[in-house]
């Protein structure tokens, strides 16, 4: 089976500044892709990168048949707009109206109730803002899922649920799913794939290869940090 | 006083408040007012030339709006900073053109039936704006929402930016008339800043900003013909007062 994705030698720069050098990997069909690596490893632009939103030198081969929900952290909205999370869903289905799906298939999969929707954006928690986010990327019936840090700003039992909505979706629907964390134990728990980003190394392959020397040369973590006796 | 008098401001004002409406949430509120000055140069020269300024601030608002449609890709700050400047200079320039009663009517709008040439050219323009804005109005909430999960919709933001910008410039000038340079800017934020603070859903938000505008606009032309003003001003202040007051109502 041909892979969803194929990076080869990607690169990206801003104003000389080069954020992404020469980074290739693959990923299969049903992969689940963790992005980790520390803050400015360029996490947030490989995926911008991936989408299409930003210019970039090398190689992104998408399948012919790949449709891409992108789920960004940072949006460019005040949350105190009169929009409300109907608003929003519908203004999806209007925007591509024969490749979307209806709303009232997707809310239940995001576990989103139609009361909680109507609701003006701002006024939903962390956790039912983000599910919002998610239900309008699966209204575009995507087969990759890209998501920048889907369980930032959510509280503990809520990032579980997410996580365990977002593994699950991938086991009954057969998404692909690429996501970037903070958390690895995450990692160790649902991907089956990772890539590790830092200052000018990236490193691919499966969980198991995060060695703790490896994660302490990444995040340039000081070995005495967790030594507390004298 | 005729009903068609009112008519043309009517919904125009309709349609400014509609635009406004994405305006105020994409906050290009300064870019947006700025951008009405660039249109005073352009009806200077138009003056001088002996044709319609209407056809002169429509020129300089179609490159005005390019402007600032080809700035946007930078920083947010340094588009203000350069819009502010270009805009201004475009005030002052487009004072030196003109003069006297032509530079205070051109600044604050003129009182007076409209000719048909303007009843004819506003009436087209607004319905062309209203139905943009209903038209496009899903792609403009995901466009605010996130460029980027735009992006991935299949929606050609850059395009649309530029599409909204025009019908920005356009919505200008058709309100210039009785409005002016100065004040037309306002008829397009105030109504729908006021709008925003009154409504919890995107639907509510465009009909109110609609209607305040229009209600502002017919008010306000009813009075200054009562008291033998021009009605630019007296709208600006009744669509201010809707704002303060609703705006006090709420509590914080």
């Amino acid at each position: 089976m041909p892979n969803v994705l194929d990076v080869t030698n990607l690169s990206v720069g801003f104003g000389g500044t080069p954020v992404l050098q020469h980074l290739s990997f693959a990923v299969r069909p049903g992969a689940s892709l963790a992005v980790i690596g520390p803050n400015g490893a360029g996490k947030t632009v490989l995926f911008r990168a991936l989408a299409g939103a930003i210019a970039h030198t090398g190689e992104v081969r998408w399948a012919p048949d790949a449709r891409i929900g992108y789920v960004p952290q940072k949006l460019d909205i005040e949350r105190d707009v009169p929009i409300t999370g109907v608003d929003f869903l519908v203004a999806r289905t209007r925007t591509n109206p024969r490749q979307t799906v209806a709303m009232a298939d997707v809310l239940p999969l995001v576990g989103l109730s139609r009361t909680v929707i109507e609701r003006p954006i701002g006024s939903l928690s962390g956790g039912q803002f983000q599910r919002l986010l998610i239900a309008f990327a699966l209204l575009g019936n995507p087969t990759v899922l890209l998501l920048d840090e889907p369980t930032a700003g959510v509280d503990g039992p809520g990032e579980e649920r997410l996580n365990e909505m977002l593994h699950r979706l991938q086991r009954e629907r057969g998404l692909t799913i690429m996501l970037i964390s903070h958390d690895v134990t995450i990692v160790h728990a649902y991907a089956t794939d990772v890539l590790c980003l830092g200052e000018g190394r990236s490193h691919f392959g499966p969980p198991d290869m995060l060695s703790p020397d490896l994660l302490r040369s990444l995040y340039n973590e000081p070995v005495a940090v967790h030594n507390h006796g004298h | 006083m005729g009903i068609e008098a009112l008519v043309v401001p009517a919904v125009t004002a309709a349609a400014a408040g509609l635009v406004g409406c994405f305006a105020v949430m994409r906050r290009m509120v300064l870019a947006g007012d700025a951008l009405s000055h660039v249109a005073l140069p352009g009806m200077g020269i138009a003056l001088a030339m002996h044709i319609h300024p209407l056809f002169g601030a429509l020129a300089m608002l179609f490159f005005g709006a390019l402007l600032v449609w080809a700035l946007e890709d930078r920083t947010r700050i340094a588009t203000e900073t350069i819009v502010g400047v270009v805009f201004s200079a475009a005030l002052a320039i487009g004072s030196m053109l003109a003069s006297g009663e032509d530079l205070l009517e051109a600044l604050i709008g003129r009182p007076g039936a409209l000719s048909s040439l303007e009843s004819i050219f506003g009436l087209v323009a607004a319905a062309a704006i209203i139905a943009f804005i209903l038209r496009r109005r899903h792609q403009l909430v995901v466009m605010l929402v996130s460029r980027d999960m735009a992006r991935t919709s299949g929606i050609n933001v850059r395009w649309l930016d530029f599409l909204y910008l025009e019908v920005f410039a356009l919505t200008v000038a058709i309100g210039l008339r009785y409005l002016g340079v100065l004040l037309m800017g306002s008829l397009i934020i105030i109504p729908a800043a006021t709008a925003k603070g009154l409504s919890r859903s995107l639907t509510t938000m465009l009909l109110l900003a609609a209607g305040l505008g229009a209600g502002a606009t017919v008010l306000g032309v009813v009075i200054a013909a009562s008291l033998h003003r021009e009605p630019g001003p007296v709208i600006v202040v009744i669509s201010a007062s809707m704002f303060l007051l609703t705006t006090i109502r709420r509590p914080a």
